[in-house]
Formats: structure tokens, C-alpha cells, sequence
């Protein structure tokens, strides 16, 4: 890149071609105050305050906008340059009030930083101050426009960086001010609270209702998201022992400076008064506060006893998608080598695994391929049942800036008119249920309009003949006359996709409720195969995992059927490897479901079950079913971080501590191990999970002695390859995606770059299968939804969001 | 509100990219002024963001986001016709249909707007209604211009 020498202050100071003077300056380490500058956003020279010198002419220049020219000479300080900024900001004071004693900004308002580098103090200008009324009525953003200084940074966030749009500037001179449409309040906008707005106002005009007047922040600890399995970074900023805001951790994450209104408003469930803080054992029906010491000596007689009277498959454990891979590979390890029984499964009951399975059976590996990242930089966009705006809000912001900010083309499957299709080229707005026919109408467009990758289809996949022969069926028109889209438009899909440079797919929930999750994914890894996008960067298939550590849970062997790291227990060698390290002889026979470990209990086989961290009353179809199999049991342990639906039935609930209080690991969406860190003591007598599963494991006679979770990953490193170079050590630096076999190993950002596990990829015809009975289509509403809404309930902004937006949603 | 006119303008503008004063210049000769409710229609056609609609609005003042009455009064405040007293016109019309700039007669007949030059200096003090020019307007004229229109 050309170099370009300018004389800032006298030195001279070399910066490359397309460098504002402001960005040379910040580089050479010269101050220059600004207010409507961030360096996420387009510069736009708004405020005037970063006003400099050039000395040949005597002009003043905004040096956020004006970009570096050889043989320039700038003075950033001069007497006309100083002169000029305390008129600015003089200007700016005299429509702004004097109520930074009561103001929330407090010390970190730029207006009143600048104001006082400047030397301001007494302001000669008549005061003609804006009245507006402060906006109070929703739960998160206060709004006092009295105080804004159209810097327009809100406004930006909103448009450039999140591209929900909810607010623009209305009105002209004086007037003006950052608006909704109609200049309604925020709650009867699009405003999606992510609080981007208030995290860049640089004065008092926006500011968190949460965390408003809770003082200056002590102590900022990094970790990551507790909802949605995006794996955001973020900061819990602590007070007294209190998590009394959140901020985003932008260096080395998935979201930058955004979250969602989840992430950034979610987090007062951790202190609410709610929380369980002492071991609870049932007695006489009643629940009565106990020590740990009884209640994990009542725990480990009744499991011995279930054991010895019944057998070890008469026990059953449900691990949790909320809780840390440590606490849930602990869990299994205790069913497993302590208990002896397989009988493990973890909360998600019917969302993720078909799906997964049948990128198994494709690639080799069911797990989502690429990077989030590289979503931004992809040319099309095939999103398909996922309401990605609503159930991950970060990906769906990645996806609005490929199509904003890169000219993706983004197509979007789904039978509902979902937010994210204002920004589509097209919707196929296909019939509930005929998602697979869909996908067999694209790929019989792409292979008889000849648009596949031969050379890919050639020398990395097997079975394409009998695809070609399978598909000649599905044609658009026969397609159109299943699904309701219209021919032409699978063949504009079909060929697009086909054509791209880079091409993602991104499968959510909603294209798996009907059943024929497993055929979707299939249909999906077959059109990526064809086409050759898979394997390189930007392209791939997205399944977006719905819970924070979902992903995780299955890593670490929280299923029947599988060890830690998808290791099948009918392996011998896998089996060898985790006996050795336990020291213990591990059961061979596939354990049972969590479905069949209700039927089972209803039946009297199963009599014992212990619940880590899930509401399984709520979160299991059939409700009542569940609580019948739940009260037929002998003995059943609740361990969670409140009393809920399914704690009510337990014998004993221990209080758990939440993601803030522990330390541990969490995998995100796409295979991304990211560390969570303690920020707080654990609420009363809570303990983390790992720490209770330990005791009580050594109580029963199978010692587990971990000091840290740091230790338990190093077993699961030592047991598991695909994790086998994690260590806390590394994730200090930030997450690593596995697979990452080994301590030199730098992760893998997308997966098959250096071909398929089983050496080809799979093309395997799939039949679209007419629903029986009806298909149901069961809209997401997941952005305030959570789980089964254990953290959101217990939210005070977030529950009452969910209130005001049903109400929206059944005004409309 | 019959919106059904709205959807033919925006069809003619779908997905075209800079097009958002023209359509908003379109509807409002549609229906005489803006309504509200075309403001999410406009965004989705035009994939611009419903804020952004209504900033536009707000920004020009020439659109209106109120119903106007069917004769449109613009008064001139320019340099010319302010020293030549048309706020004495102004004060007139305010007081004889009891509204005051930027509102509408509860028959909707007609809207009374302030204007900074309609370009008739010579004729100062000006005033127009719809495309009709008043010239050298006194206040005692006022009755009776407005009388014209039925």
C-alpha cells in the first residue's frame, strides 16, 4: 500500500493511502478529542470537535472525514484549532442541561471530558435548552433527548451495525433528534433493545434502566452468553459482590460490540431473590432447608440403594444445555463410572439431533461446518426454517450485513412471513412440512440445468449417479405444485446458489419440528456437495444450535450411546481409553433415552433420576406425562439455580450456582470453546455443579478430585481429540474451535477443508414424504423465549418484554 | 383508509434503490397528504428502514402526515412581502378560520401554511391558494378571496 507522509505538529509521520488525519493521529499517539466518532461506524464529521489545522491554508479541517494527502501540514492544536473546538462545544453546552449532578453518565459523559480538557467553564452563549419528555416506559432504554447532541452514533449503531433501522433522525435544525418511526416509543417500534444505542451515546441521553444510578463499576470480568448458542462475549461488570451491568467483549469474539437484548439485559435473574440458596430435602411432603452435608449423604444412600436393589439401570441422569462442559462431562462420568449407568441424556429432547445425524451421514461429522464470522462475507444466502432475527440475534445481524453491507443474496425458506424477509431477495414461502421437496426441486434444477461442480462432485463424493437418477422427479413444477413456490423461483434459487463464489446454508429449528429433520439435513449437505460449497471458507451449513452449551452437552457424552467426543461405546478402543483414565470398568449397553427414561420410570424400571439444570416438566412434550413418570419414581434429584415445575416433584433440590458464580467452559454453535469465568460468589450456600457432582460422587465411593474445572478439562483433553489441545491456558487468548487434536493445534475455523472423515461425502437421495396427519407449524418466538424461560422469567426486563410483545403480536 | 393506489406507485418502485422522495412525492399527490399507515409499506418495498421513511417525511416540508384541507393557503413570509405586512395577512387568516399555521379547518376545507418566498416579490405582499396567485393582499381582502372558494 502507498505510503503517504504528512507533518502532523511539527514531526512527520508516514500513514497509507485512505488514512483520515484523525486515524494518522490516533496511530502517532496525538490526542484528538471527537464525540460522533467511533471507529465502528462510518465517520460522518457531525460534531466538529475533531476540527485540526491544515497550516498551508489556514482551513480547518474535521479530521475524522478528511482523509491524508501528501505534503499536508496539520496542526491538531493550534490557538484557532482550540478556539474553534470550545465554540463547538460551548455551542453544544448551551442547548444541553446542567444536570450532570443527578446525570447516570456521570464521570464518563465525552461532552463534560471534553468540555473540561477545553478549559470550559462558565458558557457566555444565551442557553436555549430542547424540552423533551424522558422516555421511561419500556424496561431497558431510558431516553432523555434533552441531552442528545446528534452525534447520530445511536443512529448508526442501529442502521450500520445492527441493520434493525428502528431509529433515524427526524425533523431539521433545531428540531431534530433520533426517532422511531411516527417518533413512537421505542417498545412500539422495531427497537429490538440490544442496547447498542445506549452503549455508544457518549452523554446522558441514553442510558440502562438495569443498571441505572448502581455506581461505578468496580471490576469487569470476561465470559460468555448464557442463552442462545450464538457464544457471545461479554462483560459481567461487578459491584459489591453484585453483577450490576453487562458490556460486550469485542476482542477475539463471535459478536463484536453487539448483543442482543438477552445478552445485555438478561442477566438479573443471577441476583434475583428467587434464587435457590440452600439444599432443599422434601420431608413429609414439605421442603425444609438442610445442610449439604445431609442432603448429599441422603442423595448418595438413595442412589447405593436404587443400585443395589435394582441395578444400575435403574438409574437415570439428565444433563443440561445450560450448564458448562465440565459440569456435564462430570455428570456423565458419575453415571457412567460411579453409578454405572448409561442412562444419560441431556435436555434437548427432539431439536438437534436428527438434524445433526444426517450431516453425519453426509459428511462424516453432524456439527455445523463453518465459522459465524464468515457469514458476513459470503455471497449467497440460503437461510431456511430458522426465524434467525428472533432465535439468534447475532447471526441474524450477520446475516442483514452480507446483504447490506456486501451485496449477499440471501433466499429465505420459511412458511412465515419472518422479520429477516424484508431484506431477502426471495422468500419461498413454502407449505409447513414440504421443506425436503423444496430441496429436491433445487437440486434437480442444479444438476439438469448442469450447474454442479463436476470436479468436486468427481473426486470428493460418491452416489451420484443414483442422486441423478432419484431426483429426475422432483421438477420445479412438480415442486411448486407440493410446496406453493412458484417454479421459477426454485430455479432462480437453484441456479444462484449453484453459481456463488461462496454459498451458506443456515438451518434452524423450525426446519426440523415436522420430523423430517434428519431428510433436511441430508437434502442440504447434498445440495452443498453438488455445488461444491463445503469445505472452504464462507460456504458450509449453519445449524444454529439453540442453546448456550446444547453443542457442548453432546461433545461431552451426555447421550446414551456415546462417550465424550462422539466416541461410540461399542467401540473397544474408545472404551479401553475412558477405563483406563477412570479406572473403572464402563457399562457396555446403550443406555436409555431421556424419552425412555420416562416411559421406563412410568414402567417401574427406572427408579431413580437425577436432573441437572432442566426443567424437563416444561421442556418435554406431553407435560403431564412427565410429572406422572417424575412422581412414579422412588427418589428424584433436582439440581438448578431456581425452584421450578420439575424441582417441585424432586426429594432433594441443590442449589446450584449460575454461569456468573463458576468457572467452566461453554461450545458454541460453531464448535467454539470459550471460557466462562467467575465474576461473583456463588448466591447463599449455592455450589457449581462440577463441585456437587465431585463431593457427592466421592461420597458414594468413586472419588473424583478436581481442584478447578481447569483439571476437568484437562481429563477431557487427555480422553477427548477433538478437544485435545484445550487447555485454560489457551483459552485465555479466546476460544478455539474444535476439532483442535493437539496443544499446537491453532482450531479449525471450517471443517473439511482437507476432505471428508470417511474420505467422500455422501450424496443420498431423500424422498419427500407427504406429513401424516397435519403438520403444525409452530412459530419461534425465541428471541425472549428462552429454554423453558428459567433465566427469563426470573428477568425482570426481559419477562415484562415478553409480556408487551405477545401484546403486539396479538394486536396485529 | 382505501390504500389500494399505494400498491400500484409501489410497485412501479420495488427494490429500487434511491426512489424514496419520488414514491413519497407520489403517494402524497395520491391522497393529498402521507398517511401513517403507508409508512411500513413504503419501507418493505423499498427496503429502507421505517425510521428512515419517516426522517425523510419529517425532514422535507413539503410532505404532510396530516390531512389536508382541499384549498392549501400559502402565505409568504419572505424578506419582500415581510416588510410589505403580510403578517397582518397571516394574523387575518388565523383569526377568520380560527387555525393557526400548519393546521387544517375542522371541515377540511382549508390548510394554512407559512412560506418563505413563492417568487412574486413584485407583487408582494403575496399569498396563494392551490395554484391561484393573490398579489398586493391587504387584510381587509381576505374575507373575500377566501369566499371564493366553496
Amino acid at each position: 500500500m502507498d505510503e503517504i507522509a504528512i507533518t502532523l505538529n511539527g514531526a512527520t509521520v508516514n500513514g497509507s493511502a485512505g488514512m483520515t488525519i484523525l486515524e494518522l493521529a490516533q496511530k502517532s499517539g496525538i490526542y484528538i478529542p471527537t464525540l460522533c466518532h467511533d471507529p465502528h461506524l462510518k465517520p460522518v464529521g457531525a460534531c466538529r470537535v475533531c476540527l485540526v489545522e491544515d497550516e498551508k491554508t489556514g482551513f480547518l479541517l474535521a479530521s475524522c472525514v478528511t482523509p491524508i494527502s501528501s505534503g499536508m501540514k496539520i496542526n491538531t492544536a493550534s490557538e484557532k484549532v482550540l478556539e474553534a473546538r470550545r465554540t463547538v462545544v460551548e455551542l453544544l453546552l448551551a442547548g444541553h442541561p446542567d444536570s450532570c449532578i443527578i446525570c447516570d453518565k456521570g464521570n464518563h459523559c465525552q461532552l463534560r471530558k471534553i468540555a473540561s480538557e477545553l478549559g470550559i467553564g462558565h458558557i457566555e452563549f444565551d442557553r436555549i435548552r430542547r424540552f423533551y419528555q424522558i422516555e421511561t416506559t419500556n424496561p431497558f432504554i431510558e431516553r432523555d433527548l434533552s441531552k442528545c447532541i446528534m452525534c447520530g452514533k445511536c443512529v448508526r449503531g442501529c442502521q450500520e451495525i445492527e441493520e434493525i433501522g428502528a431509529i433515524d433522525y427526524a425533523h431539521r435544525g433545531f428540531r431534530a433528534k433520533p426517532a422511531t418511526a411516527l417518533d413512537l416509543p421505542l417498545e412500539q417500534s422495531n427497537c429490538e433493545f440490544c442496547g447498542l444505542c445506549v452503549f455508544l451515546c457518549p452523554v446522558g441521553a441514553l442510558t440502562d434502566k438495569l443498571s441505572k444510578y448502581t455506581g461505578e463499576v468496580k471490576e469487569s470480568i470476561r465470559t460468555v452468553c448464557p442463552y442462545c448458542g450464538v457464544g457471545c462475549s461479554m462483560y459481567l461488570n461487578v459491584r459489591d459482590k453484585e453483577v450490576i451491568s453487562v458490556s460486550p467483549a469485542e476482542e477475539r469474539s463471535v459478536n463484536g460490540i453487539s448483543l442482543c437484548v438477552k445478552g445485555r439485559y438478561g442477566y438479573d435473574f443471577i441476583n434475583s431473590s428467587e434464587r435457590l440458596q440452600t439444599p432443599l430435602i422434601k420431608k413429609n411432603g414439605v421442603f425444609t432447608e438442610s445442610t449439604w452435608e445431609e442432603a448429599l449423604r441422603i442423595i448418595a444412600d438413595r442412589l447405593k440403594s436404587i443400585k443395589e436393589n435394582y441395578g444400575s439401570p435403574a438409574l437415570g441422569g439428565l444433563g443440561s444445555y445450560r450448564c458448562t462442559n465440565e459440569d456435564n462431562y462430570l455428570l456423565q462420568k458419575f453415571f457412567r463410572a460411579a453409578l454405572g449407568s448409561n442412562n444419560i441424556d441431556n435436555s434437548d429432547m427432539v431439536t438437534m439431533l436428527p438434524f445433526l445425524s444426517g450431516l453425519e451421514a453426509s459428511f462424516g461429522m453432524g456439527v455445523t461446518t463453518n465459522s459465524i464470522e464468515e457469514i458476513e462475507n459470503t455471497d449467497v444466502i440460503l437461510a431456511i426454517g430458522s426465524d434467525i432475527t428472533e432465535s439468534h440475534p447475532i447471526i441474524g445481524q450477520k446475516v442483514k450485513r452480507a446483504v447490506k453491507v456486501n451485496d449477499a443474496l440471501l433466499f429465505v425458506v420459511n412458511p412465515a412471513d419472518i422479520k429477516i424477509i424484508r431484506v431477502a431477495d426471495i422468500h419461498l414461502k413454502n407449505q409447513v412440512g414440504t421443506e425436503t421437496a423444496l430441496i429436491n426441486g433445487l437440486i434437480n434444477v442444479v444438476i439438469h440445468e448442469g450447474f454442479y461442480n463436476r470436479e468436486f462432485v468427481n473426486t470428493r463424493t460418491e452416489g451420484f449417479d443414483k442422486l441423478k437418477d432419484h431426483i429426475v422427479k422432483y421438477s420445479p413444477e412438480y415442486v411448486e405444485g407440493i410446496t406453493g413456490v412458484l417454479a421459477e423461483d426454485i430455479r432462480r434459487v437453484a441456479r444462484s446458489y449453484a453459481c456463488a463464489e461462496r454459498a451458506s446454508i443456515i438451518a434452524g429449528q423450525g426446519s426440523i419440528q415436522n420430523g423430517d429433520g434428519k431428510e433436511i439435513a441430508i437434502g442440504l449437505a447434498n445440495l452443498a456437495l453438488l455445488t461444491g460449497n463445503i469445505g472452504k471458507e464462507g460456504c458450509g451449513i449453519f445449524y444454529t444450535v439453540p442453546h448456550n452449551n446444547l453443542q457442548g452437552a453432546y461433545d461431552m457424552g451426555v447421550m446414551p450411546d456415546y462417550l465424550p467426543g462422539y466416541q461410540r461405546l461399542n467401540d473397544p478402543n474408545s472404551k479401553e481409553k475412558f477405563e483406563r483414565e477412570w479406572g473403572i470398568k464402563v457399562p457396555g449397553a446403550t443406555g436409555l433415552t431421556a424419552k425412555e427414561m420416562l416411559h421406563a420410570a412410568k414402567e417401574g424400571k427406572i427408579r431413580g433420576i437425577y436432573v441437572v439444570g432442566n426443567n424437563i416438566v416444561l421442556s418435554y412434550p406431553d407435560k403431564n406425562y412427565t410429572i406422572e413418570a417424575l412422581k412414579s419414581l422412588d427418589f428424584l434429584v433436582v439440581q438448578d439455580i431456581f425452584m421450578n415445575e420439575t424441582a417441585e416433584l424432586a426429594d432433594v433440590v441443590l442449589p446450584a450456582a449460575s454461569f456468573a458464580e463458576k468457572d467452566g467452559t461453554f461450545t458454541n454453535t460453531d464448535r467454539r470453546i470459550q471460557r466462562i469465568r467467575k465474576a461473583i460468589d456463588p448466591l447463599g450456600k449455592a455450589k457449581a455443579d462440577w463441585e456437587i457432582l465431585a463431593e457427592l460422587s466421592t461420597m458414594i465411593g468413586y472419588p473424583m478430585k478436581y481442584e478447578s474445572p481447569g483439571h476437568i478439562m484437562e481429563e477431557i483433553a487427555r480422553l477427548v481429540t477433538l478437544y485435545g489441545g484445550i487447555s485454560y491456558d489457551r483459552l485465555e487468548e479466546g476460544g478455539l474451535q474444535w476439532p483442535c487434536p493437539h496443544k499446537e493445534h491453532p482450531g479449525t475455523e471450517f471443517l473439511f477443508k482437507d476432505g471428508f472423515e470417511k474420505r467422500h461425502g455422501k450424496l443420498i437421495p431423500i424422498d419427500y414424504i407427504t406429513p401424516a396427519g397435519s403438520s403444525t407449524f409452530i412459530p419461534e418466538v425465541m428471541l425472549l423465549n428462552s429454554g423453558t424461560g428459567t433465566m427469563v422469567r426470573m428477568s425482570h426486563g426481559l419477562s415484562s418484554i415478553v409480556h408487551i410483545s405477545n401484546e403486539i403480536k396479538v394486536g396485529k | 383508509m382505501d390504500l389500494s393506489s399505494l400498491d400500484k406507485i409501489l410497485s412501479e418502485y420495488k427494490n429500487k434503490k434511491g426512489a424514496l422522495v419520488t414514491v413519497l412525492q407520489k403517494v402524497q399527490s395520491e391522497f393529498g397528504w402521507v398517511p401513517p399507515e403507508t409508512i411500513e409499506p413504503i419501507s418493505k418495498a423499498l427496503k429502507v428502514f421505517n425510521s428512515e421513511v419517516y426522517g425523510v417525511l419529517t425532514f422535507y416540508s413539503q410532505f404532510y402526515l396530516k390531512p389536508r384541507g382541499r384549498y392549501c393557503i400559502q402565505v409568504c413570509l419572505g424578506t419582500a412581502c415581510y416588510v410589505k405586512r403580510s403578517e397582518d395577512n397571516l394574523r387575518k387568516i388565523k383569526d377568520e378560520l380560527n387555525i393557526e399555521v400548519c393546521e387544517t379547518t375542522e371541515d377540511m376545507k382549508f390548510s394554512l401554511d407559512a412560506v418563505r418566498c413563492l417568487g412574486a416579490c413584485g407583487l408582494a405582499p403575496v399569498l396563494s391558494i392551490n395554484h391561484d396567485i393573490y398579489g398586493s393582499v391587504k387584510p381587509k381582502l381576505i374575507k373575500e378571496i377566501l369566499n371564493k372558494y366553496e
